[in-house]
């Protein structure tokens, strides 16, 4: 803002400005300009353009084993007959995804919330205690991943061997091959790797409650629940729908998880995990690129709109 | 554009010829790393180099053939000509077809020596794009003692091995035995139930999903009737668990000694005969049952096949050096060293070949009567018909739908991706 005011060589007031002063924040600007300008060819160069790429090629019938043949068929891969709105399998990748997201993130925030008061109580393990329920969240997902796919096998998984020595199953479990049990799995383990990461938001927003509210809630000999319903809550609400948005954009455009854990099974499949399919098993360049892009769209909306809901919280508050 | 490739290549084969009667070329050969294929494939090479004065480089690449098809299918995209030859599958020819050269100038007849089966399946719009290097064809194991002791014959139809493997299996569990189960197979929803299920509704007379011109005739009452029959094995004498088995799982099963039947491809006889086999010495192989009625017998062929980029620039010496790899006298030592099937039907009649692997004389009318997967059909799009497909037989196994119900629903979605049959 301040950058375009002085550029026009008018203050915000709208009075001129000496000469001098309008051609030194003219150079300034300029300079301002120039130091922007590296991030912003990178961010071109890595972000744009291959953005751009994509969208351009979701109108075309691109496919990759001869790239250079294609020709534009606009909205076919979209609205087409064969498009992406009439394809069943990118619904069932839909809804898949709105299902990990909702569950993962509703389990997680829950969780996090109980992690968070936990750690709050001032106790000489807290910080122990935190740089433990750090180690989920810091092990790379894919490690993870494939560590919970041995976990949970059918014949040679630690948790099937408990489960029935204590008699709980009969016959093992396949977790992630069994059709109804494989999303409850994948949701499983990412709640067990992101908890930690919406425990320690919530937590930062813990702190910031001011103590005073506290002890004079202790004055007046207010119940515990009605503490943390009347003042912690409400004081740390805009700091869990932070949380949670994040949360959200992630879990809207997961890949490694559930590629590794259950590779391109239809009843698991993401929208991002169609999405490679299409591009790399299949080839599909084209068609691809249209299902990466409707991705994109979605979630650059759901952005937008959080980013929405957010500001407007924080000028009501 | 075009003109400039097709000089490019021009250029590249005058090159080659220069090369071949001048200089040495160094050729970059990519095969697979599974246990001792690799070890047999540089020594082949390196054998190959020292006798033409050449070079060979053997490059590394992913185990996992779903991986290794996409790097290939990167490198060839890309017209790079970073690795000259290479190994591929049985299924991909009609995948990587365009991007590799045609071997017909180079065979002088070879092609005649090899199988026709596999010579078709390598055949791409006319042009020969690969040489079959060795084969592989679903097979049933049984175990002769159990067969023998319950006075059970070796299965000719469908019927009469799921009959057998009930009643074996009911006698050995009410002997003690009761983890035995009648009959293993692949199920878990990869490329391998594709080949399961295509040996089940080809046998049936059901069809190859797509038939040569393209024409989709999977949906009809044979396949549904095969299918059908598939679905009724689970939990009864096969496994539940067999939904997720692949090869080594139901080796797993039936090299522990807790099956009576398998289907599995040729590598695991030398496994299941090798030291520490719980059932070494028991073991028989034969031809995989047909229908009851119609059909005969199919086994899905596999196998791999050695094959130039069109995008290298020693097509004479690199298409050498495959047709000397997949020569006669390199398929015998292959065999003799590592069990795998020649390509060739004149070795199977070979003694030394006979004598180090007594199943391969078996193996010869399989091999003739081996059904392809629909691969020259669909194309580039193979691999999209395979995955609806294994998908499709995935869902009645696991008896979420009825047989017809999910014919019907892959016969729509095999239309859509098709275009309506057009494939293109």
């Amino acid at each position: 803002m301040e950058l375009t005011h002085t550029a026009t060589g008018v203050t915000p007031d709208g009075s001129p400005v000496p000469a001098a002063r309008a051609g030194l924040s003219a150079q300034r600007r300029r300079r301002a300009w120039w130091m922007l300008a590296p991030m912003l060819v990178v961010l071109a160069a890595v972000a744009g353009w291959p953005l751009l790429r994509t969208i351009f090629f979701s109108l075309t019938d691109a496919h990759l084993s001869s790239p250079e043949r294609w020709q534009f068929i606009w909205l076919e891969n979209y609205i087409g007959r064969y498009g992406l709105v009439l394809d069943p399998a990118w619904w069932g990748a839909v809804g898949n995804t709105l299902v990990f997201a909702l569950l993962s993130v509703t389990l997680e925030t829950l969780l996090g919330l109980g992690v968070a008061l936990l750690i709050n109580q001032p106790s000489r393990v807290r910080t122990l205690l935190r740089a433990a329920m750090l180690v989920p969240w810091a092990i790379p997902t894919v490690v993870s991943a494939k560590m919970w796919s041995w976990m949970l096998h059918d014949q040679f998984g630690v948790v099937n061997h408990y489960l029935l020595q204590w008699g709980l199953i009969h016959t093992p479990i396949a977790w992630t091959a069994d059709p109804s049990l494989a999303m409850f799995a994948i949701v499983l383990v990412d709640v067990w790797k992101t908890t930690p990461f919406m425990a320690l938001l919530i937590l930062a927003a813990l702190q910031m409650v001011p103590a005073d509210c506290y002890e004079a809630a202790r004055v007046d000999g207010v119940p515990a629940f009605t503490v943390f319903r009347r003042i912690t809550l409400p004081l740390i609400a805009p700091g869990i729908a932070v949380a949670m948005v994040f949360r959200m954009l992630d879990a809207l455009r997961v890949f490694d998880l559930i590629y590794v854990m259950t590779s391109n099974s239809r009843d698991t499949r993401s929208m991002s995990v169609f999405v490679r399919e299409q591009l790399i098993d299949f080839q599909q360049t084209g068609y691809g690129s249209a299902a990466a892009t409707l991705l994109f769209f979605t979630i650059a909306a759901i952005t937008i709109v959080a980013m929405r809901v957010l500001r407007s919280r924080e000028a009501d508050a | 554009m075009k003109c400039t490739t097709s000089s490019r290549l021009l250029s590249a084969i005058a090159l080659a010829v220069i090369a071949t009667t001048a200089s040495a070329a160094s050729i970059k050969l990519s095969c697979s790393g599974l246990g001792q294929e690799l070890e047999l494939c540089k020594r082949n090479a390196q054998t190959w180099a020292t006798k033409t004065g050449h070079q060979v480089q053997v490059v590394a690449t992913p185990n996992d053939a779903s991986e290794r098809l996409a790097l290939y299918q990167q490198v060839l995209s890309a017209g790079s000509d970073k690795i000259d030859v290479f190994q591929i599958d049985v299924v991909w020819p009609g995948l990587l077809g365009q991007h590799l050269l045609d071997l017909k100038p180079y065979t002088q007849g070879a092609q005649s020596q090899h199988f026709a089966s596999f010579i078709a399946n390598n055949t791409h719009a006319g042009r020969l794009v690969a040489m079959p290097w060795f084969a592989n064809a679903g097979l049933l194991y049984y175990r002769r003692d159990l067969l023998e002791k319950y006075g059970e014959k070796v299965p000719i139809t469908w019927d009469d091995l799921t009959a057998s493997a009930k009643k074996i299996q009911n006698a050995e569990r009410a002997a003690g035995n009761d983890k035995m189960w009648g009959y293993v197979w692949q199920g878990r929803a990869y490329e391998g139930l594709t080949c399961n299920a295509l040996e089940w509704v080809a046998s049936h007379g059901g069809g190859t999903i797509v038939d040569s011109d393209g024409r989709i005739n999977v949906r009809n009452a044979n396949a549904a009737a095969a299918l059908r029959m598939a679905a009724s094995w689970v939990g009864t004498i096969s496994p539940t668990a067999v939904l997720n088995y692949a090869e080594e799982e139901a080796r797993g099963v039936f090299q522990a000694g807790n099956a009576v039947f398998m289907r599995n491809w040729p590598y695991a006889w030398s496994l299941a005969q090798g030291e520490g086999s719980a059932v070494r010495g028991k073991v028989g192989v034969a031809v995989l049952p047909r229908g009851a009625t119609q059909g005969g017998n199919a086994a899905a062929l596999g196998g791999e096949l050695l094959a130039v980029s069109k995008y290298t620039r020693n097509a004479g010496v690199a298409a050498d050096l495959v047709m000397y790899m997949t020569s006669a006298a390199v398929q015998k030592e292959r065999a003799l060293a590592g069990s795998f099937n020649p390509t060739q039907p004149a070795l199977y009649r070979d003694p030394d070949i006979l004598k180090a692997n007594p199943f391969m004389g078996e193996l010869y009318g399989i091999f003739n009567r081996a059904v392809a997967r629909p691969t020259s059909a669909t194309g580039a799009r193979y691999n999209q018909v395979s995955n609806e497909f294994w998908n499709a037989a995935h869902d009645v196994l696991a008896g979420r739908t009825k047989p017809d119900e999910a014919l019907e629903r892959l016969d729509a979605s095999l239309n859509r991706l098709s275009r309506g049959a057009k494939w293109n």
